[in-house]
């Protein structure tokens, strides 16, 4: 008898998951990868669809907005994974040291993370600010001391600053949570490790690089993946520094604010839909080719302990 | 790091003596090193609700002083003129429902996932880790097609409503929990289960009655890391909420959303003070659940992300 009502059981706990995931998650993605190959001038009706195979494909090569995004992408993707995760591993680091107040410091670095990244965003694009900000403020003040006037500098209205402002906030928010994931991390490592190593007569940095790094190798592998991933997003943090402008001639551009621009923000009347979705499309494979070679590349004999 | 070294009881007296005074550098070192970021952390929050107790003129003239008379009408402003009340409001008409059921229907298909063997498992395992994948940004437009097109055909307005935007939340969200919660179920004894078997009761009776309480760390972990993941949503309102914005007291964003409208705003009426006090007014309660909560939301944040 519970045999028999163990597939119905099955079924109830399952449909409505399904239904709701298969609606509105998997079928918009392959339905993606069908767009991507049309082009689309009107959304009311679907019979002003037009097959264009790789048309959409052929127009990205040649776009030079598409490719100005993603090399800003391709910047984040270098920069933001590495000082993140030095900074979180030296944090980290420091705080299984047993220091005082150590406690109280782990609090405060981890807050950001809990902070939307909307507030951020907007918080920050005050300290940035031209006039009023406080980066400006306090770049004044030590000029100042050299009797030397410090302009009202625009980091985000400036080709060269604006792309490095926004990495920086990105930094600014993610080092808090990987220092908790290495800090966890870290405090599984058995003591008795490091004890051994300083009988061998090993520093600190040694004992760090011997036995940290690699004990710590698959959490590291994990941190790399979720960076390499935020690096080709930053949405948020474009669309809400820039104003949704992408910076000054686009210098901050990443692909997910153009592909935004171009489906929904006008940026491109004559095939918005059908663009986008390519666009997007593009984007997957960058992901999922990332994902793969990021987990290749830090491959290593994982040590069992 | 060398730190270690000095408060380590296995040092010899000696060499303990000439490290103290290299140790002491260290260690004020890494103080002031962990101070300065803390700065970093802090400043900027701590000069944002300064700031909101500004008037326009004094937040242009000087970053560094203090407001000549701390001006609580910028909060009041921002609360019901900027209608961030409203916002938060929204936001918890949203997330409240998005996370009751995020959480029920995941850890029903995760139980199913965690105990039980039946045709097409694999399948189904497979398409929700696609969901962990891929971008949502390929998704974007479909989706919003998707929306459109259920109006069309049922008449349920979807698009720049709240059951719409709850559903989507709760749809996206659901990789994630069922493959977090699934892991959860397989940690809890099976004894407990057949003995309740034995004892005639229903299956759904021991998902409801015995496992789902038992669930309830891996409940609240997921619940912490969903709350987060759905008040700071931003692109699927930016996209699916974009004609949302009614008139004064029936607008529909939800808060990441109309806080970057009033940003926006900006430009044609400049109100900066509100808008620093309407950072104040998102950050202040956030810093106070986590001050309490700080425990439990680094452990549901990380463990989560690492299980996911």
């Amino acid at each position: 008898m519970m045999k028999h009502g163990k597939n119905r059981f099955v079924f109830m706990f399952l449909a409505i998951p399904v239904f709701l995931y298969t609606l509105f998650v998997l079928l918009p993605y392959f339905g993606a990868m069908a767009m991507s190959l049309t082009r689309w001038t009107g959304v009311s009706t679907l019979d002003k669809v037009q097959f264009r195979g790789l048309q959409n494909f052929q127009r990205i090569l040649t776009d030079e907005k598409f490719w100005n995004a993603l090399s800003h992408n391709l910047i984040v993707l270098l920069v933001l994974p590495i000082i993140t995760l030095s900074i979180a591993l030296l944090f980290a680091g420091l705080f299984t040291q047993g220091l005082k107040g150590s406690k109280f410091f782990r609090i405060v670095f981890f807050f950001p993370q809990v902070m939307s990244v909307a507030v951020v965003a907007i918080l920050w694009s005050f300290v940035f600010h031209p006039t009023m900000g406080i980066l400006n403020g306090i770049i004044g003040a030590i000029t100042g001391l050299f009797g030397v006037r410090w302009p009202a500098f625009p980091w985000l209205g400036n080709i060269s600053t604006v792309l490095p402002s926004v990495i920086l906030v990105a930094i600014w928010q993610a080092v808090g949570f990987y220092m908790v994931l290495f800090v966890a991390g870290m405090q599984s490592i058995p003591d008795e490790y490091y004890e051994a190593a300083k009988i061998d007569g090993a520093n600190g940095w040694t004992q760090f690089w011997k036995i940290t790094i690699p004990l710590l190798w698959e959490t590291i592998r994990t941190a790399v993946v979720f960076l390499s991933i935020a690096a080709m997003d930053m949405f948020a943090y474009v669309t809400i520094l820039t104003n949704g402008t992408g910076g000054p001639s686009r210098a901050g551009d990443v692909l997910s604010t153009y592909m935004y621009d171009q489906a929904f923000g006008g940026g491109n009347s004559s095939n918005p839909f059908g663009y986008g979705t390519a666009i997007g499309v593009v984007l997957l494979f960058i992901i999922l080719g990332l994902s793969l070679v990021s987990l290749r590349l830090t491959k290593r004999e994982v040590l069992e302990y | 790091m060398a730190t270690q070294t000095v408060s380590s009881p296995l040092a010899t007296p000696a060499p303990e003596k000439t490290a103290s005074i290299g140790g002491t550098i260290l260690k004020v070192a890494t103080y002031v090193l962990l101070a300065v970021w803390a700065v970093i952390v802090i400043y900027p929050m701590l000069w944002s609700v300064i700031a909101g107790l500004k008037t326009d003129a004094e937040i242009f003239s000087n970053p560094w002083a203090l407001p000549a008379v701390p001006m609580f009408d910028n909060f009041a402003r921002a609360w019901t003129k900027a209608q961030i009340g409203a916002y938060i409001g929204n936001t918890f008409l949203v997330i409240i429902p998005g996370i009751f059921f995020t959480l029920l229907l995941s850890s029903m298909a995760a139980y199913v996932f965690a105990r039980y063997e039946f045709g097409g498992k694999r399948l189904l395992t497979t398409m929700f880790l696609i969901g962990m994948m891929f971008p949502i940004f390929l998704a974007l437009v479909p989706l919003y097609l998707v929306m459109k097109f259920i109006k069309d055909i049922t008449g349920i307005q979807m698009l720049n409503t709240f059951h719409g935007l709850i559903i989507v939340y709760v749809a996206y969200s659901l990789s994630w929990t069922i493959f977090f919660m699934t892991a959860f179920f397989k940690t809890l004894p099976k004894e407990i289960a057949e003995a309740a078997t034995i004892d005639g009761a229903s299956h759904s009776q021991i998902f409801f009655q015995v496992m789902l309480p038992l669930a309830k760390a891996g409940l609240v972990s997921a619940g912490i890391f969903n709350f987060l993941g759905q008040w700071n949503q931003f692109i699927l309102p930016t996209v699916l909420m974009s004609n949302a914005n009614l008139e004064e007291g029936q607008t529909r964003y939800v808060v990441s959303q109309g806080l970057y409208y009033f940003q926006n705003q900006q430009r044609y009426q400049s109100d900066f003070s509100g808008l620093f006090a309407a950072v104040a007014i998102i950050t202040i309660p956030t810093l106070l659940v986590y001050i309490i909560f700080h425990d439990r939301i680094e452990k549901g944040l990380t463990v989560g992300a690492v299980k996911g």
